[in-house]
């Protein structure tokens, strides 16, 4: 695939517009809260917009198709289960304590209700998870240019990089999130006319169903296993996803997806820089509505991909080394059957922006995290506004050189990476047991917390080294105690150990708590659910009502798992 | 925040919508053999740059109340 000026042209107008975003901010940034919250003056709509994109990474978009090719229809669980729920739940429940503490950072959240460790523990680990992510998606997006328009590695990773530097560095969070409204625009009219083409080429849906039957039919599934969602679920044998009904909603839907949506700051930052507390509880809810919508953007050019495999002048894609389809490259197939020069540059636009945006989000965490919960809590506390203003800034330097670092980790050491990874997951799989607890049950104590999380981790760990998946080796993917359990997929093993994570960390919790001394009520106003007032203020306009919203979003996400089902 | 984000969107697209219209004007047919012989510059140009103008629109009109 070939970019031409016009393609180039448009890159470089995107890239203008970024850069003139990060200079007109420049002005408007002179507190700490200026560059890590917005100032708390960002609109619902905008805030909205930046946490649905904030998690729309070129990973994640490229991703999705690739899940999309390789388990069909199914992929929409990530959405419809496992987003929707929990986004619907932390605007409705949570955000009310995120928001009303005045905490200004999740791991601050955790200060506030419980104690310093507690926190400690989190920013720690939070801290290096944003950087090594942002470099394995970095290493990702440099790969995936190499391949697709033979950009040098090294080219994209300083150039990218740089131009996050200079919109975060000079805009702070605004920035951050001001791109990401525009990489959701990006994303919509960038893929858009893709799965319009590949519908039409494919014989509309119907012509999809009849490609997508034959597929399943040929890999030994029943002819829908790739265009439903939960038909064939009661064995996980029966599923491309390899996991059966339980998996997935307890898994994914329950501990994996509240753990994500409801405790990552790279998210929760976007809803907490929003301008009232009303505008914080509405934002997650409607980033909700796009993310129903968005299995038709990301997953669907996916099935056209895998579908169109079995068409006369279809689509074939190139083999991996161990013989199994490259499904990664589903959407860059895509790219390049069916968007001619012009349209092309605004299809990588769109997928540059989401590479940005992604690392921007990174980067804005990341910061913040370091500067307010380890830098001021431990390092220097005390200083005036100015000085945390410029280790926010200096931050930003040195956590965007810091991703490139792990960005070159990730090229050389392919394994240390998924081994980090790994360990993370253990870390985070406990998480929202501990955040559910504080705030909804106010006999929780900081050290049943920290005890918790700590032997939930462990208990991650153990399921992970006891279990194995179907036909795996002995090691990263597990068994490397001893194996008392094999999984059908690597997939059911990872929502089996987030399940023990977060069971075993709320047990703990609870068993801790009650034999350590608990903190007055008092001191728990605005941070646990029931000693908070909920006098909330009325929204703009009525249709933005939360309480309105939110069983809607829930019975749309509800009907479409019923009308694919 | 002082600046409106509809403002940036609205001149991105709207340049982009601008771009894409002309060149699907100006571009050889052949080029849209892969998109099934649809001129799909031209008619999403026109979508985007309705997009940019209404954007564009929505931000004149909030910053002149």
């Amino acid at each position: 695939m070939t970019l031409t000026i016009v393609d180039g042209l448009i890159i470089g107008l995107y890239l203008l517009v970024v850069i003139a975003i990060g200079v007109a901010l420049r002005q408007r940034t002179r507190t700490s809260e200026d560059f890590f919250l917005s100032g708390r003056s960002i609109p619902a709509w905008v805030a909205g917009l930046a946490f649905m994109s904030a998690n729309m990474g070129a990973q994640e978009v490229v991703g999705m198709a690739a899940s999309g090719a390789k388990y069909g229809l199914a992929t929409s669980h990530f959405y419809w289960v496992g987003a929707i729920p929990a986004m619907v739940f932390l605007g409705l429940f949570m955000m009310p304590l995120y928001y009303g503490s005045r905490a200004r950072s999740v791991p601050e959240y955790l200060k506030l209700r419980f104690d310093e460790k507690t926190r400690l523990l989190n920013a720690a680990t939070f801290a290096f998870m944003t950087v090594i992510s942002s470099g394995i998606s970095m290493y990702a997006m440099g790969l995936l240019l190499n391949l697709l328009l033979g950009w040098p590695f090294d080219l994209s990773i300083w150039l990218w990089a740089g131009i996050v530097l200079i919109y975060v560095f000079m805009g702070g969070l605004t920035s951050g999130i001001y791109n990401e409204v525009l990489q959701f625009f990006l994303i919509v009219f960038g893929f858009a006319p893709l799965v319009i083409l590949g519908l039409i080429d494919i014989g509309g849906w119907p012509g999809l169903m009849a490609s997508l039957a034959d597929v399943s039919l040929q890999r030994g599934y029943p002819a829908d296993a790739l265009s439903t969602v939960w038909r064939h679920t009661g064995s996980a044998a029966d599923n491309p996803l390899g996991v059966g009904w339980f998996g997935i909603s307890m898994g994914l839907g329950f501990v994996l997806s509240f753990g994500y949506w409801c405790t990552d700051f790279l998210l929760v930052q976007r809803a907490m820089a929003a301008d009232s507390l009303s505008a914080a509880r509405q934002a997650p809810i409607i980033a909700a509505i796009p993310k129903l919508l968005f299995p038709a953007l990301v997953i669907l050019p996916g099935m056209i991909a895998i579908g169109l495999t079995h068409r006369a002048g279809g689509i074939s894609f190139p083999l991996k080394p161990d013989g199994s389809l490259n499904y990664d490259l589903a959407m860059p197939l895509m790219l390049a059957r069916y968007l001619p020069t012009g349209l092309l540059g605004l299809g990588i636009t769109a997928l540059m922006a989401s590479f940005m945006s992604g690392m921007a989000g990174n980067v804005t965490a990341f910061n913040t995290v370091w500067t307010y919960d380890l830098y001021q809590a431990h390092i220097r506390p005390n200083a005036s506004d100015r000085h945390y203003l410029n280790i926010g800034r200096i931050a930003t330097v040195a956590g965007v050189l810091l991703s490139i670092a792990a960005a070159y980790l990730a090229a050389r050491f392919n394994n240390i990476m998924d081994l980090l990874q790994l360990v993370f997951a253990f870390v985070n799989a406990p998480l929202f047991a501990t955040f559910l607890l504080g705030m909804f049950w106010k006999r929780t104590t900081g050290h049943g917390a920290f005890v918790g999380l700590l032997t939930g981790t462990v208990g991650a760990a153990l399921h992970h080294g006891l279990t194995i998946p179907q036909h795996a080796i002995p090691g990263i993917k597990g068994g490397w105690l001893f194996i008392v359990h094999t999984y059908p997929s690597e997939m059911a093993q990872n929502f089996s150990t987030a399940i023990v994570a977060w069971t075993t960390c709320l047990l703990v919790t609870v068993a801790v708590s009650l034999m350590t001394r608990p903190r007055p009520d008092e001191q728990l106003r605005g941070l646990v659910y029931s000693l908070t007032e909920k006098g909330y203020e009325k929204p703009a306009s009525w249709y933005l009502n939360p309480t309105l919203l939110a069983p809607l979003v829930l019975g749309a996400a509800f009907a479409l798992n019923i009308v694919f089902w | 925040m002082g600046l409106d984000i509809r403002l940036p969107i609205g001149v991105l697209f709207t340049a982009l919508g601008f771009v894409l219209l002309v060149y699907g004007a100006i571009s050889d047919p052949s080029i849209y053999a892969r998109s099934l012989g649809i001129n799909v510059n031209l008619a999403w140009g026109c979508v985007l740059l309705v997009f940019g103008i209404a954007m564009l629109l929505a931000s004149r009109r909030r910053s002149v109340k």
